[in-house]
This record gives structure tokens, C-alpha cells and sequence, in this order.
């Protein structure tokens, strides 16, 4: 026997590298899909420290800052640039066509934006005390900082989506995780047996994708009991969202199942006298769970869509609870976005993630399957 | 052909009924019954709701019997009388509150697959033709971005935008002059005035699916053997696409209807309540906060049915289009 030569070609690094190892390199080179994935960590990871990222605490309301437009970032000062940007201060004035008492910058008050200051105590996921937050300015005690102006009673918008980013990136993954159970269960069975099974399971299916999502969710939604916690509210209506959600699990698993059932090496299991839950586990699942994450990547848009909109709708999560979709409910009339435009920011924040869910889960389909050409 | 409409029209009924239990059941499952919530309005109001009155009022509206004589005399209204029961929000029969809503849902969705067609046509022969081209990527680029954009974001940026910059109000589907006016010329033309902004708005997800699609289905015909002999005589290659390739590749365009009207009555339902329109949107949503379940109820059970018959005509067309799928 010989050896195999240290000194491995990019060829025998290709013939030997493992499935995983096969599908990071296919996945690598869809460019937009890294970036994406790359932000989406960066957006857990915001949404994990909300508390330390955002400058205020979210529920600190003034009545001297309503509708307090965003302030800007300036770099230079007096014709030189500086790295530190700082903010103007924010005054009340009268505006002098409608009379009404709006917020304007006050150029006289200049506030550096510095790291880690002090400011609002918070408690980090119950446990860790502390008042130091990522960036702010030092008075913020009689002067905010809001970098995305603020709402109808004064609250800082960006804190407020920072927050409202942990509950609807995570109803995207537990809404998920959900659909993935029923998903697997009943694509599996509905794969493995066939039959009558098959087709009853098919049916419901076809049912179910045809009919209209947010008029159903909403009449579930009502059927909510109303003296529930905001927790079980918000498990409710992740499971209320999965209900259609798992019927495209569903299909993966079937059609993985149909195909693999198939395939030489669950033949060879099978004469090998291999049980059938082991043959399940052991074969054919490592085989399909890449086409599985990619599906669930493409999946989760919808749930962070469908919360956004029921929210939207007033019919979803309802207001000392944050997310996105309840933010965007001060933006739910005409006049209220004319009078205050960045109102719709939190949309913003909806659409990016939606996006690079989209983009990394197309990269992560291509990858599926490196064996393929 | 006509053993496979049958097939699919017995399937229709099944379905139809399952719909009706799954309302049924929605509409029976918030506590109470609208008995009890009239008593409520009635000792709100400061009027005495005797024990008697109740039990009169139940047995009149059939609630003291078991929970599926109930269901079967609800059904059998619909069929027989078009009855769907009673609204307690607006004191009428549901029915007459749906109907001119329902078909403005009805034109809206239908108007926006024409328009749909109308892009995703060019668009997708395009990008199969043009393969990893600048405008393919493009368009494709333009797809996932048309995806990502929740509907109800882009009717309200369209608003803020039209007000912000033109002095517009796009909401609504006439101008104040017209809204009570009766038909005419010039209601029709401010009609439509009006009728873009919700097509150009729900047009734009279910666009980018369907020119996906279209272009995955043409760049597989046109690698077939029958283009390059096509090609090999001398057709002109404009000529060749548009009379084999493309004609096959139209299947998702009549296929589509089956997962793009759900879409669209779903997105309908949301973007009304911003554009103020006169579907079944703003008016479910209403009676849905205030519990007003018959009406709900039975908005749910038309939308769903709608959506259903969308699918089965689709089956239907599309066993016309392509004989493949009347012979299996």
C-alpha cells in the first residue's frame, strides 16, 4: 500500500473533501449570498444586545420631543473635518405657516457622539445590571439621541427598532422551527408510506397553499384568547403563521423522501437489515438537510412578513410588546407619514432582512447539492 | 377532456365543503355568541336584557340546537338563499354588505394578473433569450427586491411619494366629485385613474415570480434538440423562439393563476386598508376587532372559494393549452 502524498492538489482536495466542506466552497462563490449571511449574523447579533446597542431605553417618552425629526451626522466643523461626528441639539419652535409647535435643530448646542457612555440602566436578559450603552451623547439626560427621530410620544425610533428587531427576527426562526416540525413529520410520512396517506396529506396541502394567507391568519388571530400574555400571544401567532408555513417543508421532504427511497444506498441498508427508523435517521436525513436549511432560509421571509403585516393591521401583537410590524403601525395613515416620514424607517429594516434572507437562501439552494453540476 | 373536468369539479365540491367547516368552526370559536354580545350592547345601552328575551332571541336564530344542525342550516342558507347569516356589527344580512366588495376584490385581482401578463411576457422571453446579461441580471435583481417589499411598505411610499411630490391623493378609487355619482364617462376614466396604484402595487411580487419562472421554462425548451433543427433550417431566430419555445414555456402563466390569486386576495385585503378601497379588506378587518364573526365568517369563506375556483379554472385552461395534462 502507499501512501497518500502530503502535498495535496487543488484536484485531490476536490475528490476528498467532505459534502460540508464541498458545499461552503459552492456556496462562497455566489457573492451576494455571503454578504448576506454575513448581515444576518450582524442582525441577530444587534438584536441579541438590543439593550446595549440602542442609545435610549425604548419606552422613555418626552412630551417636549414628539415627532422629533432624525438628527444628521456632521463631520466637519468650522471648515475642518473631524472623525468624531457630532449632532445638533434639538429645540422647540413655532412653525411660522401652520402655528403648531414642531421640534427643529438647534445649531448652538453641539453634542459629540462618543462610545460606551452611560445612560438609561437596563437589565441584559434578566441578569446582567448596567447603564453603559454602546454609543450616545453625554447629556443624554435633557437631550436624547435620536438618529431616526422619534415617535408620537417622543420615543427614541431607533432603540425602538432595535428592539422591535428581537421579536420579529425571531418569529421568523421559531415560526420556522415550527413549520419544520410539522414539516418533517408529515412530508416524511406522506414520502415514506405513500398510498392513501400520500394522497389525503397532498390534499390538505393543496388546500391549504390555495387559500388566502392574511384574511385567514386574521380571523385566527381574533380567535386568540384575549386574556393571554403577550408571551403566549406571541407563540400563538407564530403557530398561526407556521399552519401554512409547513406545507412547503412538507413538499421538500416528500419529494426528497420519493427520490431517496429510490437510491442504492438505502437499498443496501435495507438488505443490510437496517431498521426502518434507522434507516430514516441515519440515511436518508444527513442527505436531504442541506436542501432542508436552504428551504427554511427561503422560509423565513414570510414569517417576519406575515407578523409584520398582521401588527401592521392591528390585529397582532399589540403595543407595550415591540416589533416591527407595531412600529409601522404609527405609519398606518397618509398623514402621518406626511408629517413624519421616517416613521416608515422600521419598513426599511424589514425589507433588508427579508432581502438578504432571500439572496443567502438562494445561495444555500445552489449549495444543496454540490454534487450536482 | 371531459372525464378530467369532471374529476376536478367532483374535487371542487369536497374542497368547497372542508372551506366551509374550517369558517364554520372560525366563526363558532370566540367565546360567546352574538346573543350574549347583544345582551352586552343591550345592558351598555342601559336597557334591561331579560333571561326570557335571551332564550327567545336563541331559539329564533336556531343557537340552542347542537353545534352541527347548526352548521347544516347555515350551509343550507347559503345554498338556498345565498344567506350567510347575520351581521351584529351593522344589524343586516351579511350579504348585503359583501357583494359590490367582493367584486371590487374580484376586479382588482383580476386586473392585476393581466397586468402581470402583460410584463412578465416580454420581460421573461428576455432574460431567456439574453441570458446573464445586463438587463437579465437586472431584472432578476429587480425580482428579489420586488419580492422582499411587503405590498402594504410600497402602497404607502406610493402615497407619501404622489402627496410629497405632485400634491396627489391616490387613495380611494374615485375623487371626491365622482364617489357618490352614478356611472358615466367620466366616472369610468377617474376610475381608473385611481385603479393603477393597487395594480402597479400587488403586480409587483407576483410579477418577479412569474418571469422567474417563464425564464427558467424557455432557457429549458430552447436547449432542446427541436430549436437547433429549427435553427438549422434557416428560421429566423425571433420567428423560432416566439412560435415553439415560447408557446410551451406559457404554461406558468395559466398555472400561475392557482398560487398567484391567493397572493393577490391576501395582498388585496392589507393594501386596502392603506389605499382606503372599497374591498372586502377594510370591512373584514372591522368586524374582525369587533368579533362581528358571521360577517368575517363568511368574507373568509367567498375570498378562500374564490381562490379555489381561480384554481380549478386554471386546471381547466391549462388542460386546454396543453393536452400533455388531459392525457395523464
Amino acid at each position: 500500500m502507499t501512501v497518500a502524498t502530503p502535498q495535496k492538489s487543488a484536484e485531490t482536495s476536490l475528490y476528498t473533501a467532505s459534502q460540508w466542506q464541498l458545499m461552503w466552497w459552492r456556496f462562497s462563490r455566489h457573492r451576494v449570498a455571503v454578504v448576506s449571511l454575513v448581515l444576518l449574523v450582524f442582525a441577530y447579533a444587534t438584536a441579541l444586545f438590543a439593550e446595549v446597542v440602542s442609545p435610549h431605553d425604548p419606552n422613555r417618552f418626552s412630551s417636549s420631543w414628539v415627532l422629533a425629526p432624525p438628527m444628521r451626522l456632521h463631520f466637519t466643523r468650522d471648515g475642518s473635518f473631524h472623525l468624531r461626528p457630532y449632532v445638533y441639539g434639538l429645540t422647540s419652535a413655532r412653525d411660522e405657516e401652520t402655528l403648531a409647535m414642531v421640534v427643529v435643530p438647534d445649531e448652538t448646542q453641539v453634542h459629540p457622539i462618543r462610545f460606551w457612555v452611560k445612560g438609561d440602566p437596563y437589565t441584559l436578559w434578566g441578569r446582567f445590571d448596567s447603564d453603559l450603552h454602546l454609543f450616545g451623547i453625554d447629556a443624554w439626560e435633557e437631550q436624547p439621541l435620536f438618529l431616526m427621530g422619534a415617535d408620537d410620544l417622543g420615543r427614541d425610533l431607533f432603540s425602538r427598532i432595535m428592539f422591535g428587531a428581537r421579536i420579529s427576527l425571531s418569529i421568523g426562526l421559531l415560526g420556522v422551527g415550527f413549520s419544520l416540525l410539522f414539516g418533517v413529520v408529515l412530508g416524511g410520512i406522506s414520502g415514506y408510506y405513500g398510498g392513501l396517506v400520500d394522497v389525503i396529506i397532498q390534499r390538505i396541502i393543496e388546500l391549504l397553499r390555495s387559500l388566502p394567507t392574511i384574511p385567514l391568519w386574521l380571523t385566527l388571530v381574533v380567535i386568540l384568547p384575549p386574556h393571554w400574555s403577550a408571551l403566549r400571544i406571541y407563540f400563538g401567532i407564530t403557530l398561526i403563521l407556521s399552519l401554512i408555513g409547513w406545507t412547503g417543508m412538507a413538499r421538500v421532504v416528500r419529494g426528497r423522501f420519493l427520490a431517496l427511497r429510490e437510491e442504492d444506498f438505502i437499498m443496501a441498508a435495507r438488505l443490510a437489515n437496517a431498521p426502518q427508523m434507522r434507516i430514516i435517521m441515519r440515511h436518508m436525513v444527513p442527505s436531504f438537510t442541506s436542501h432542508l436549511i436552504a428551504q427554511m432560509t427561503l422560509a423565513v421571509p414570510g414569517m417576519i412578513l406575515g407578523e409584520t403585516a398582521l401588527s401592521f393591521l392591528g390585529l397582532g401583537l399589540q403595543p407595550p410588546v415591540v416589533s416591527w410590524g407595531v412600529l409601522l403601525q404609527g405609519a398606518q395613515n397618509l398623514r402621518s407619514v406626511v408629517l413624519a416620514p421616517w416613521l416608515l424607517l422600521p419598513g426599511l429594516f424589514v425589507v433588508a432582512v427579508v432581502l438578504a434572507f432571500n439572496f443567502a437562501g438562494d445561495g444555500l439552494r445552489d449549495a444543496a447539492d454540490p454534487y450536482a453540476i | 377532456m371531459w372525464k378530467f373536468l369532471l374529476q376536478r369539479l367532483l374535487l371542487f365540491i369536497p374542497t368547497f365543503l372542508v372551506i366551509s367547516v374550517i369558517t364554520f368552526v372560525l366563526i363558532q370559536a370566540p367565546p360567546g355568541d352574538y346573543i350574549s354580545s347583544y345582551a352586552t350592547q343591550l345592558e351598555a345601552s342601559g336597557e334591561e336584557a331579560s333571561e326570557a328575551l335571551l332564550i327567545a332571541l336563541r331559539k329564533r336564530y336556531g343557537l340552542d340546537q347542537p353545534v352541527y344542525v347548526q352548521y347544516v342550516k347555515w350551509l343550507w342558507g347559503i345554498f338556498t338563499r345565498l344567506d350567510f347569516g347575520h351581521s351584529m356589527q351593522w344589524n343586516r344580512p351579511v350579504g348585503d354588505l359583501i357583494w359590490d366588495r367582493l367584486a371590487w376584490t374580484v376586479v382588482i385581482s383580476f386586473l392585476t394578473i393581466i397586468f402581470t401578463w402583460i410584463l412578465a411576457f416580454p420581460i421573461g422571453i428576455y432574460s431567456a433569450t439574453h441570458q446573464y446579461s445586463g438587463f437579465d441580471y437586472s431584472f432578476t435583481f429587480l425580482g428579489f427586491v420586488g419580492a422582499g417589499i411587503p405590498d402594504f411598505l410600497l402602497a404607502l411610499v406610493l402615497m407619501w411619494l404622489g402627496f410629497a411630490f405632485f400634491g396627489l391623493d391616490m387613495g380611494g378609487l374615485f375623487s371626491e366629485a365622482f364617489r357618490d355619482a352614478p356611472w358615466s364617462w367620466a366616472k369610468f376614466v377617474d376610475m381608473l385613474k385611481h385603479l393603477w396604484v393597487p395594480v402597479v402595487v400587488l403586480s409587483v411580487s407576483s410579477t418577479a415570480g412569474l418571469i422567474r419562472t417563464m425564464r427558467a421554462n424557455l432557457l429549458d425548451e430552447l436547449r432542446k434538440p427541436y430549436v437547433i433543427t429549427a435553427r438549422a433550417k434557416g428560421m429566423t431566430e425571433w420567428h423560432l423562439v416566439l412560435k415553439y419555445p415560447v408557446r410551451v414555456a406559457l404554461n406558468p402563466f395559466i398555472s400561475g393563476i392557482a398560487y398567484v390569486l391567493p397572493q393577490l386576495v391576501s395582498g388585496t385585503t392589507i393594501i386596502s386598508i392603506v389605499l382606503s378601497l372599497p374591498t372586502t379588506g377594510p370591512v373584514q378587518i372591522r368586524s374582525l376587532m369587533s368579533q362581528d364573526m358571521y360577517l368575517a365568517g363568511s368574507i373568509f369563506l367567498l375570498l378562500a372559494s374564490l381562490t379555489i375556483l381561480g384554481t380549478f379554472i386554471s386546471d381547466i385552461l391549462l388542460a386546454v393549452v396543453d393536452p400533455r395534462i388531459r392525457l395523464e
